[in-house]
């Protein structure tokens, strides 16, 4: 226990951005997005909710990039971009395509595969 | 200064991240994953990544959410279903509430995350000669790779989108 108060004591004052602050950030956008997956049956708003993870992720690498002074991250999150814009025309694609054939987007109303 | 600049641009981050998920409009929950995104590109500033901001803008922002509330209008769907909640939902939304505090309490313990202010390290991602120069060597072919996968997206999009009308007029 001692050790917790050692380690909060040599913390700046909670108010000043640090590290934390971001990687706290980055956590809560993934958990809203994760959340966002979970409880929506709208195939279009789970989709967004994917985005929301996908840019929570981002922040994490160009938090950690930036902190570090590494390079890296910051690359990657290139190559996250183009896979999310890759991602995003292909399931939209797709979602047309359904609505298309089954005049809806709702999750739990697209069953046929079910027994 | 820059603090005041966090805060807010976080603020507006994740209001608009939990207006994406409880929105019942999905005309309404597109514009706030917009918002969401214009705050992320506004933190990406503060963290000195300025072309990571320009690009998140112009790809997220101006593309992807554009494509979807294209895709909302064109599919002009019927708000305000009802949320039913089932149990195994329930379930694991409670395991990743329990995931979720215990990995905060790991990351926030002592010992870790113990990085220096960033005045010290420097500032690689506000430089446009380290992206050209890691693109080009180090990174050469994720960048062929992704460039491919952008190709196989367009042709499987287009083929998407065309095959309803092709059948039709096979019959």
């Amino acid at each position: 226990m001692s050790s917790f108060a050692t380690f909060f004591a040599a913390l700046p004052a909670p108010w000043v951005v640090g590290l934390h602050h971001y990687v706290f950030l980055s956590a809560l956008l993934f958990v809203i997005g994760f959340f966002g997956v979970l409880l929506r049956k709208n195939a279009l708003v789970i989709f967004m909710s994917l985005e929301l993870m996908l840019v929570a992720a981002t922040l994490g690498f160009v938090t950690f990039s930036r902190y570090n002074g590494t390079m890296d991250g910051n690359v990657f999150v290139f190559f996250i971009l183009t896979v999310a814009a890759v991602e995003v025309a292909v399931g939209l694609a797709i979602i047309v395509a359904l609505f298309r054939h089954r005049r809806t987007v709702m999750v739990d109303e697209l069953n046929h595969l079910k027994n | 200064m820059a603090d005041l600049f966090f805060y807010f641009f976080s603020a507006l981050t994740v209001g608009s991240a939990l207006g994406v998920v409880l929105n019942r409009n999905t005309v309404g929950a597109a514009l706030c994953l917009l918002l969401s995104l214009l705050g992320t590109a506004g933190l990406f500033v503060l963290l000195n990544a300025y072309l990571l901001a320009v690009l998140l803008v112009l790809v997220y922002a101006g593309a992807v959410a554009a494509l979807f509330v294209f895709v909302v209008m064109l599919l002009d769907m019927q708000g305000g279903a009802k949320q039913r909640v089932n149990s195994f939902t329930a379930i694991a939304g409670m395991g990743a509430l329990v995931l979720l505090f215990a990995g905060l309490a790991v990351t926030f313990g002592p010992g870790q995350l113990s990085a220096p202010a960033p005045a010290s390290s420097p500032a690689l991602g506000a430089s446009l000669k380290f992206y050209g120069y890691q693109l080009f060597t180090t990174y050469l072919l994720p960048v062929q790779i992704v460039g491919f996968l952008l190709l196989a997206a367009m042709l499987g999009v287009i083929v998407l989108s065309r095959r309803n009308t092709g059948s039709e007029d096979a019959k």
